[in-house]
């Protein structure tokens, strides 16, 4: 299996036009070059057809009807930003404990009913929401509607159930640290936003603030943030927006409105001068590498610049940091760099995983090519990048849970309606000196934050030697060490 | 108070049917076998070739070479230089990928529907034209990016060296399963340029190999096209026959312990079992889900809902196609025994064994079943996929509806037998534990708690 990075722009929701291709005589082949391709295929959006129920849920709605399938989104603008600062793990804990029990279905009914209708059925939280997510055939709808409504709406977080639930997200917390890339990707955010803003915090939470948490704390969180004003459900499958609509009326209505409060995060920790963060992990094989800086927000005008610029540098299998660490130099599996972008500034980080005796000269690569993206991108290598970005839009909508995602963020975001009819167009006008003013704008090589989680002994002196910047250890939960 | 009985559909009525693929097959005069399927919800094609050859073709000091050489296909051919391969795709909005198994390669492109021609052009190439364009430059290069995968998915990962300690154990020495796909270093290091370019003469050839196009096209113009890409790729020798091995009997439980920087022992389970669509195949499947699929599954509910004394549990029948295992695996928390969760397993095993399984038991995993299934259905791709595992596996690509019907055929009594065949026999028993301590081994033996 290749290593495949996944491409970050997401794309139309596409119906076909037959595409006409040549219909070859029987003439010799040409293999001197590669076959002129026809026009990509027209692009029509389907409508979204949107509700709002009195109670101010939005609902949005997409007909899909190749399939006898149904996907449901249920996104509560409210994630691990709105933790209490000694709570980090609070949002992901309530989505974990919607399906462990209701006021009038037990952990083991959810699960035994989820199973029986082979639905799919499930809560996660990330830093800007939380989302309930139902995948069901339609010939269980109604049944599947019922038990997603009942988890949203009607937890009770059962004490003994939460006991348990605590217990297994402690001792993942303690498995995580058997693994090099988990240390390096839960440790790397707090050296850049520091542990007092909720972006150095970790989602899933920490032993202490998982150790002192308590069902009051959850059902706190609960009642504080999920409310119908604000919420959107995204319904997308073989389903019309009238059925839809009836029977999310008839399950969600009695949801009562609540002040929902707002969070913020303020600024991250100001960017020193390029500096090494060292975590030791003896013996390791690789050295898990994160370069990067503070990033933007998803609200940024830079967007479709910052995705072309990015994706040049490190969003695609032909990017530049792929190419030259894995294919030109063979260090790598892969390498890859990504903004995540939130409703705040979220990172900016290159990654790769590199074989530990390459370590030094992997980090004067990576430093080569976040230098060299500041540069004018030839005009053939943008013309790659951005077509690539616009043709394989349709990919990231192939499926109704795709779809629903996608929708999920436009709510989410606020992005208006008709967004992903206009992004080739934003794509396509990005231009050279855009994507080099993002890159200089976001980029900067002398105040970088890089961290190398690997086998200290191995590749201390090597990267010393190089003189990058200065070398701080730290220990596996990020903290100081001598 | 709703209950389980307020769920209304039974597992025999209103349940969901399974569409059929359709699809029209042919073979060309140089025995490449081509499968279209069209679908046009999005304007998108998956092409997906299949070459009939996977790491059960290699020899013992030879491993890991079938996963090699599918790197070495992506890094250009006669007319398209080192490089061009990806970069052609992506320009064109296309992603792409391969993946190497015990008994077959694939090679998948999904594309904007326009991009049909580009695929087939650089396929064909790779098919017909590798050898003048490959170098040891290239073998060198590949060798150390699988050698980092190698490191990324075996040797820098908690636990990641237990699979490779089962087959060794499980399949006697030279079977082809005995190695793992993705091959130790030293083979890795040793695999010459002459080794790479036999092992393409000996199995890439139009007659090893099932192209599959799925998507949105129009068929005529697609046959055009193969014919136009593929139709002057001459015939390969005949291709070696696959080993075919006895079936595996393991005389007695086998105990095996490997330290590793780990936090927490894990203990593996592994039963000699059946081939993919063998008759109990889809019977060990469906014990699988109802010992650990879910908080009402059986060792998942007692060890880690109940008791919480492990932290997962997992449980799968793995067919391959000239044999296959069943397999479970539990990780204990902190502070308990390994020795504690294997009593409780062996409890569960023989409970299960002596009474059986419930009618709700067997509903909830038929149910869930039939659901993947439609899922497998929802894109081009894994269309493809299926179309090719069922035409080389059973020989008929649109066979989905009759997969589907081997669980809904499987009984309460057909789970209980194989149960009592397959997990009453002598089984491999791995503890992983956290260096040093060696102590902690399951090592059989009591039959009480």
């Amino acid at each position: 299996m290749r290593y495949r990075i996944p491409s970050t722009i997401a794309g139309a929701i596409l119906v076909v036009l037959a595409a006409t291709m040549p219909v070859m005589a029987q003439a010799p082949v040409d293999r001197s070059k590669p076959p002129e391709l026809g026009p990509p295929p027209a692009l029509h959006i389907p409508p979204v057809v949107v509700r709002e129920l009195a109670n101010g849920l939005k609902l949005m709605v997409v007909e899909r009807h190749n399939l006898p399938v149904a996907d449901f989104v249920l996104v509560i603008p409210s994630g691990a930003t709105a933790n209490p600062a000694d709570r980090a793990g609070a949002a992901d804990l309530v989505a974990n404990m919607l399906t462990e029990g209701t006021t009038s279905r037990s952990a083991l009914q959810i699960a035994d009913q989820t199973a029986y209708l082979g639905i799919s059925l499930f809560s996660s939280s990330g830093w800007d929401a939380t989302t309930v997510r139902l995948s069901t055939p339609t010939a269980q709808l109604d049944s599947a509607l019922a038990l997603f409504a009942d988890v949203a709406l009607h937890p009770s977080f059962p004490p003994t159930e939460f006991a348990r639930v605590k217990q297994e997200r402690l001792t993942a917390l303690l498995q995580l640290k058997d693994r090099g890339p988990a240390i390096a990707n839960l440790v790397y955010p707090t050296l850049l936003y520091g542990k007092d803003n909720p972006y150095g915090r970790s989602v899933v939470g920490t032993d202490a603030s998982v150790g002192a948490m308590t069902v009051t704390d959850l059902s706190t969180f609960y009642h504080h943030h999920f409310a119908p004003n604000g919420a959107t459900l995204v319904a997308v499958g073989d389903v019309t927006p009238a059925e839809v609509e009836q029977k999310v009326s008839a399950l969600f209505s009695g949801w009562a409105r609540e002040t929902v409060p707002t969070t913020d995060v303020g600024a991250g920790l100001p960017a020193l001068a390029t500096t090494i963060y060292l975590i030791d992990k003896p013996g390791a094989a690789q050295s898990s590498f994160r370069i990067g800086s503070v990033g933007v927000a998803r609200s940024t005008a830079d967007y479709f610049p910052i995705q072309v610029m990015n994706t040049a540098l490190g969003g695609s299998f032909t990017s530049r940091l792929n190419q030259v660490l894995r294919e030109d130099k063979g260090y790598t599996y892969g390498a890859s760099s990504r903004f995540d972008m939130r409703k705040h500034g979220g990172l900016f980080v290159a990654s790769a995983e590199i074989v530990s005796a390459k370590s030094d000269s992997a980090l004067v690569d990576f430093m080569q090519q976040l230098k060299a993206i500041r540069d004018t991108i030839p005009a053939t290598e943008l013309s790659k990048t951005k077509r690539y970005l616009q043709l394989e839009l349709p990919s990231a909508f192939e499926t109704t849970g795709q779809i629903a995602t996608r929708l999920g963020d436009v709510a989410l975001y606020g992005l208006p309606l008709d967004y992903y009819n206009h992004v080739v167009d934003r794509i396509g006008a990005v231009t050279q000196g855009e994507a080099q003013q993002v890159a200089e704008k976001y980029i900067d090589p002398s105040h970088l934050t890089v961290l190398i989680v690997g086998d200290r002994k191995t590749i201390e002196g090597p990267i010393r030697a190089l003189n990058i910047g200065p070398i701080v250890f730290r220990d596996t939960n990020g903290n100081p060490v001598q | 108070m709703a209950t389980a009985a307020a769920v209304v559909f039974a597992a025999t009525g209103g349940a969901q049917s399974i569409p059929r693929i359709p699809f029209e097959k042919y073979t060309l005069p140089n025995g490449l076998e081509v499968i279209l399927h069209q679908d046009h919800t999005t304007p998108m094609i998956a092409v997906d070739t299949w070459y009939h050859v996977g790491s059960g073709d290699e020899k013992p000091g030879h491993t890991g070479f079938a996963h090699l050489f599918e790197h070495l296909m992506f890094m250009g051919s006669q007319h398209v230089p080192t490089g061009q391969f990806d970069q052609l795709l992506e320009g064109a909005g296309a992603n792409n990928n391969g993946s190497t198994t015990e008994d077959r390669t694939n090679y998948y492109e999904t594309m904007p529907s326009n991009a049909l021609p580009l695929a087939l052009y650089l396929d064909s190439d790779r098919m017909g034209f590798l050898l003048p364009a490959l170098d040891s430059a290239k073998v060198d290069l590949q060798r150390d990016v699988v050698k980092n995968e190698r490191r990324q998915r075996v040797d820098n990962v908690p636990y990641g060296k237990s699979d490779e300690t089962i087959l060794a154990a499980l399949y006697p020495k030279g079977h082809p399963y005995s190695w793992p796909v993705i091959g130790s270093m030293a083979d890795l290091s040793a695999a010459t340029l002459a080794d790479v370019k036999n092992f393409f003469r000996t199995y890439y050839a139009p007659n090893n190999a099932t192209l599959v196009i799925a998507g949105d096209f129009n068929i005529d113009s697609a046959k055009a096209l193969v014919k136009h890409y593929f139709g002057d790729i001459p015939r390969g020798p005949q291709i070696p026959s696959r080993p075919s091995p006895a079936p595996v009997v393991i005389p007695r439980d086998t105990f095996l312990v490997l330290q590793d920087r780990v936090q927490l022992p894990r203990v593996y389970y592994t039963w000699p079992s059946v081939k993919n669509f063998a008759h109990d195949d889809a019977a060990l499947n469906v014990l699988a889900s109802v010992l650990a699929e879910g908080k009402n599954s059986r060792l998942y509910k007692r060890l880690v809902y109940d008791m919480q004394i492990a932290q997962d549990v997992n449980a799968y029948q793995n067919g391959e196609h000239l044999a296959g295992y069943f397999q479970i695996i539990v990780t204990p928390r902190k502070g308990i025994a390994p020795a504690r969760i294997d009593s409780l397993v062996r409890e569960e095993l023989v409970k299960l064994q002596k009474d059986g399984i419930t009618a709700r038991e067997l509903a909830r995993v038929q149910n869930s079943t039939r659901s993947d299934f439609l899922r497998s259905l929802a894109t081009d791709l894994g269309k493809a996929e299926l179309l090719n595992q069922y035409n080389y596996f059973v020989g008929d690509p649109d066979y989905v509806q009759r997969d589907a019907a081997r669980y809904d055929a499987v009984t309460r009594a057909d789970v209980q037998r194989v149960a009592r065949m397959y997990l009453g026999k002598p089984k491999v028993v791995l503890t992983v534990v956290p260096d040093g301590m060696t102590a902690l081994m399951v090592k059989g033996g009591g039959g009480s708690r």
